[in-house]
């Protein structure tokens, strides 16, 4: 598991109150059981750890260009941005 | 229980500096936001408010008066200068006693405390201006209002966000129609359009960057305004013996509590207030021609508020109009209610609907008549304005014409 992936997934897993080995990545954050102002604070917690921009709005989570939709695309969103920020 | 009366309206806001500045805006469905200009904007991903534009508060105030009135402050005494010059009232002897002044606010002087921690924390100064802390506070408003008038009875501030400055103005009508005040100065002010107040929202994400659509399907957020809004309630009988022109008869209030979610609002709490409000009234639920909707142009706030509405009105909810002044003058938090009770009133006494500009895509999940783009002229014998605020705090107003 790469660096980033282990760090979003300890930020996921924080909110979600579970150990970090209960969290798999094929899960959405809602079978997580984390709602909209606990992803908000997750998306606050990434850009603090990878000191990056997420885009992102909460009107309309569907259509941001961060795709939430699992687990394993937050951390593929992630990987994108943090990649871009040292590109 | 008495009857209460408007008598006095002022206001100062994204679309104007007095109510019939603001009235012809909101009949052409002119827009107040536009960029924002204030220090570190720059540093902001949310660049666009309803900012009070080229105002020079030396224009209005002394350097005394300046160094304790904070722009929330300032904003609510032109407010009131206006709405009382209007009710031809002035105040001495008994009736100073009997009238009092409840306003609402969310941030009070945050200005104040957004250049004072800058002050200290980033510059790293060690003294402040002494009148930090009076200047600061939340109910320095209303006690300036009280001081420049001389008005001796029942004085607050309420502070319940978004719903401030409606909560105040019901709290108001309760003072005057209980027969505990004669006269109530009340309405709300906000000015949070400062590199901290807007950097707070920034984090909540749910602000546009681009303009406030309420209703329309492609709505992605709020956008924040700052100014005003300020009313004389007068009690019906005092107000006819001294031949004053009466606005609108404020005829029913409600307030409920979502006891659920400290953002995510909920249609039964929105619908309670409603229906608290039209049966507080004593009206039929048919006589609602009108609603000044919360309408913040997020996801969230529209879809409930119509849901409310619908369950509430049943069929009704398809033939009165529902609009969002938002459009226009953004969100002006805790001052919000005031200036949308501006709509309020125009609707009552000239007939005419403010639109919810911006208008651009229908939504099936607001599928009421929300008076898209261009205002309308209709006449309305009774309407709502709502308030949903963070907290879920809710509070409704019903208004008659005079």
């Amino acid at each position: 598991m790469s660096d980033v992936a282990d760090k979003v997934i300890g930020i996921i897993a924080e909110q979600a109150v579970l150990d970090k080995s209960d969290v798999s990545m094929d899960q959405t954050l809602g079978d997580l059981g984390i709602d909209s102002l606990g992803l908000v604070e997750s998306i606050f917690a990434i850009e603090e750890a990878f000191d990056i921009q997420v885009p992102f709005n909460a009107n309309d989570p569907a259509s941001s260009e961060f795709d939430i939709s699992s687990v394993a695309a937050i951390v593929k969103a992630v990987e994108g941005l943090v990649a871009e920020q040292h590109a | 229980m008495k009857r209460v009366v408007i008598t006095g309206q002022g206001t100062i806001n994204p679309l104007g500096r007095s109510v019939a500045e603001t009235l012809e805006a909101m009949r052409e469905g002119r827009c107040g936001i536009g960029p924002l200009e204030f220090r570190d904007v720059d540093r902001l991903a949310i660049k666009i408010g309803g900012q009070v534009k080229d105002y020079d508060p030396e224009t209005e105030f002394n350097r005394q008066q300046i160094a304790l009135y904070d722009r929330f402050t300032q904003f609510t005494l032109l407010a009131a200068r206006e709405a009382i010059g209007q009710s031809g009232l002035s105040f001495g002897g008994e009736l100073a006693a009997r009238t009092g002044v409840v306003l609402g606010t969310s941030g009070g002087g945050l200005q104040t405390s957004d250049e004072n921690y800058r002050s200290v924390y980033e510059e790293g100064k060690n003294r402040v201006h002494p009148f930090v802390v009076p200047k600061l506070m939340n109910n320095a408003a209303a006690s300036h209002v009280s001081m420049s008038y001389n008005l001796k009875g029942p004085s607050f501030t309420v502070a319940t966000a978004c719903a401030s400055s409606n909560h105040a103005m019901g709290l108001a009508f309760h003072l005057v129609r209980g027969g505990a005040a004669t006269v109530m100065v009340t309405g709300g002010s906000e000015s949070m359009l400062c590199f901290g107040g807007v950097k707070a929202w920034e984090g909540l994400r749910v602000m546009s960057k681009d303009a406030c659509r309420p209703f329309s399907a492609n709505r992605n957020g709020m956008v924040q305004g700052e100014g005003a809004g300020v009313f004389v309630f007068e009690e019906y009988e005092h107000a006819k013996a001294r031949g004053a022109e009466i606005l609108a008869e404020v005829i029913g209030f409600a307030m409920t509590s979502d006891a659920s979610d400290i953002v995510m609002p909920s249609k039964q709490g929105a619908a309670r207030a409603i229906r608290g409000a039209v049966e507080d009234a004593g009206i039929p639920l048919d006589a609602v021609g009108y609603i000044n909707a919360h309408g913040t142009g997020t996801a969230a706030n529209d879809k409930t508020e119509c849901a409310a509405v619908a369950d509430v009105f049943g069929a009704h909810a398809d033939r009165l109009m529902i609009s969002s002044t938002k459009s226009m003058h953004g969100h002006l938090i805790g001052g919000t209610g005031a200036v949308e009770l501006l709509a309020c009133v125009m609707a009552l006494r000239e007939g005419v609907i403010a639109p919810t500009i911006g208008y651009e895509e229908a939504d099936p999940e607001c599928a009421l008549d929300v008076v898209p783009n261009v205002a309308r002229e209709a006449k309305v014998d009774v309407v709502l304005s709502n308030a949903f605020a963070f907290g879920g705090l809710n509070a409704v107003l019903a208004l008659r014409a005079a």
